[in-house]
């Protein structure tokens, strides 16, 4: 199964991609021959039964993780043979990543977890400061910049991980069930968000397996047992 | 095509704050490090000290002299019993003009003859030391003049009757400075009082030639006046000692002629005096013993400090081993954002190595106070040098990045996804 007509300048290119698990004599084909184009701008929401791969296939485009078998393009550059600083580099300067569970670092406010990319990108610490609280603007939480993540609520939390995400202005924004752990409320919110960031451009490849959260995709993509059920291509 | 490094100041600030954020628990992980700290800094502080006593009181005998002293034989080697008896013994007049003509790195030479005898001035008596010796004694126990003069050729060449006593001496006979040129009984022979000089002072273990309660006259006059011969009273009966000279001061001309002199008059004097009855004491190998013993010392006191040094970086491995698994998560989103494994061990040894630093300051505080109250309480001297302060930081500091490795590195083993999922 792959998408309707070829994609004119793909972000990301999956040319039969495996991820095999081996537990002892068992093996786990977590994604078994994947192949498929991602199109710039494009929002794409990846969605399946549980087990079906939607987090391994995820953490392979978030460059976390290297596949089986395969080859894996960002750019028309071959990602797979990678080494570990290469791959690191990459997240660093063109991924920006979404948590279930938020993942902030809890011993750093608010601003200095925006910051981190910042950091480690070697930005000095008046720039970096200004970008995150420009930042924090950008997903209403400027009068906030200085709690610590354990003051805010679910939903503060995202959208500060959201921030943080965007810091080092990622060409791709991978989000793994941004809004699992949020009410619907508050998840449509995240979601209001994210279709906002869609709309100025931002490619964004996001698993869930609830339909309304998908609806906010222009894309989507529809696993099972390690392979592409079914895409939805509005075009 | 890599980043540019962060900077390490901005790292030590974010490792002092999460260390800071638990104060009790980083306070608990530095003890190990701020006792063997302050222990190496105290026990070097001690070793030091008692080697620098140990030089000041081989320095007071003078390097580039030898001593020789006259010894008398055990009652056993003594020829003949009954009720009076005869001990002829020690250094010759003929053995001083031996060494000062046979050798020539000798540069000076101090004979000495030593009685003890009565001393009188005005009411006051008491026991003293009479030391008969030549000008040269001066110079080669320096000891600054408190009134009038010392010794000189002339008293030497024409026999005075002049007498030079050592504070502590003019002390106990009530003498000062008032008491110069008034005459003084030696033995019932009249001296005139013509200096008062500085006693050797000090309870050190080292034995100097003169004693705190001396007199000095002239080695002349000490022979014409009191001759060779003494007689004491002992419980058999009487007791006749021929002695010579007790002792003999000889100076080297160089350090390096020193021992090899030592070495000459030594074999000079065993073939004159098959017997024995002397003693040759060299102050530079007392010295350089001095320095071999502190160097044992020091490793002795460096190995027991260094294994509380041991016990306390295993310590705070161990409190980073529980650091890295508890902020496991934290290391997974790092790793996500894009930190490099190089990034993280970083961070994981900034941190060790500010805990183990912060143990040293610590501990370098405890080692600078714990010599005070050792001086205080047992009065022993302690000498804290600078380069045992920076040895100690830079030993922390090695302990820090020692045992911070492996955590670090495990740390930065962590697979980025599992480390995510760690709850
Ligand atoms: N580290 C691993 N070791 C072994 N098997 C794994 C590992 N990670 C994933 N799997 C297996 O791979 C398959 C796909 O897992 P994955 O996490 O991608 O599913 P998912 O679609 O994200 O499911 P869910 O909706 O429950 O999150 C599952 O069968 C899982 O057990
Ligand atoms: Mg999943």
């Amino acid at each position: 199964m792959t998408r309707a007509s070829p994609v004119e300048d793909p972000v990301i290119e999956l040319h039969a991609v495996r991820k095999i698990y081996r537990m002892g004599t068992e093996e786990v084909r977590a994604l078994d021959g994947v192949s498929l184009q991602f199109g710039t701008g494009e929002f794409w929401a990846v969605m399946g039964p549980s087990g079906s791969g939607k987090s391994t296939l995820l953490n392979l485009l978030g460059c976390l993780d290297v596949p089986t078998a395969g080859r894996y393009l960002v750019h028309g550059e071959d990602v797979s043979g990678l080494d570990d600083d290469a791959l690191s580099h990459l997240r660093l300067r063109r991924l920006g990543f979404i948590f279930q569970s938020f993942h902030l670092i809890p011993q750093l406010s608010v601003r200095e977890n925006i910051e981190l990319p910042l950091y480690y990108l070697g930005w000095d610490p008046a720039h970096s400061a200004e970008r995150a609280v420009e930042l924090a603007g950008l997903v209403g939480l400027e009068s906030r910049v200085n709690h610590r993540p354990a003051e805010l609520s679910g939903g503060q939390q995202q959208r500060v991980a959201i921030a943080r995400a965007l810091a080092n202005d990622p060409e791709i924004l991978l989000a793994d069930e941004p809004t699992g752990n949020l009410d619907t409320a508050t998840g449509e919110q995240i979601m209001r968000l994210l279709g906002d960031l869609h709309g100025q451009g931002k490619t964004i490849l996001m698993v869930t397996h609830e339909p309304e959260i998908a609806s906010f995709a222009s894309h989507q993509l529809h696993l099972r047992d390690g392979r592409i059920e079914r895409i939805e291509d509005p075009s | 095509m890599m980043t540019r490094r962060v900077p390490m100041l901005r790292e030590i600030r974010l490792g002092i704050r999460t260390l800071i954020l638990h104060k009790l628990r980083s306070l608990l992980t530095i003890l190990g490090v701020v006792f063997g700290v302050g222990s190496v800094v105290a026990m070097l502080a001690v070793g030091e000290g008692a080697s620098q006593e140990a030089l000041r009181q081989i320095r007071q005998l003078g390097s580039h002299n030898l001593i020789i002293d006259s010894i008398k034989p055990t009652d056993e080697a003594v020829a003949g019993g009954g009720r009076v008896r005869m001990v002829m013994y020690g250094l010759r007049y003929l053995d001083e003009a031996r060494i000062r003509e046979g050798f020539p790195a000798v540069a000076r030479l101090a004979p000495a003859k030593i009685i003890r005898k009565e001393v009188r001035l005005g009411a006051t008596r008491m026991e003293m030391r009479v030391v008969g010796s030549t000008p040269d004694w001066f110079q080669l126990v320096r000891r600054p003049v408190v009134a009038g003069r010392v010794l000189t050729a002339l008293d030497e060449e024409q026999g005075t009757a002049a007498a030079v006593l050592t504070e502590h001496g003019a002390r106990r006979l009530l003498a000062n400075a008032n008491t110069l040129g008034q005459s003084i009984l030696v033995d019932g022979k009249a001296f005139e009082v013509v200096g008062i000089i500085r006693s050797a002072g000090g309870e050190g273990a080292v034995q100097t030639p003169d004693q705190d309660v001396d007199i000095y006259i002239p080695m002349t006059t000490a022979r014409r006046v009191f001759g060779d011969l003494t007689t004491r009273r002992t419980a058999a009966g009487h007791e006749r000692e021929w002695v010579e000279l007790h002792a003999m001061i000889v100076e080297a001309r160089e350090l390096a002629d020193v021992e090899p002199l030592a070495w000459g008059i030594e074999t000079m004097l065993r073939t004159s005096h098959p017997d024995g009855g002397y003693q040759i004491r060299v102050p530079l190998a007392l010295l350089r013993q001095a320095e071999a013993t502190r160097r044992n010392f020091n490793i002795v006191l460096g190995s027991i400090a260094g294994i509380s040094l041991l016990v306390g970086g295993i310590g705070i491995m161990n409190i980073m081993l529980a650091s890295v698994t508890e902020r496991t998560r934290e290391i997974g989103i790092r790793r996500a954002i894009g930190a490099r494994r190089r990034q993280i061990v970083r961070q994981f040894l900034i941190e060790t190595v500010v805990l183990s630093l912060t143990g040293g300051l610590i501990g370098v505080g405890l080692g600078l106070f714990i010599p005070l109250v050792i001086t205080q309480v047992a009065g022993m001297p302690t000498v804290v040098t600078a380069w045992s302060l920076i040895l100690s930081l830079g030993i922390s500091v090695g302990v820090g990045i020692v045992f911070g490795l492996y955590p670090a590195a495990r740390a930065a083993r962590l697979d980025p996804i599992q480390a995510l999922r760690h709850e």
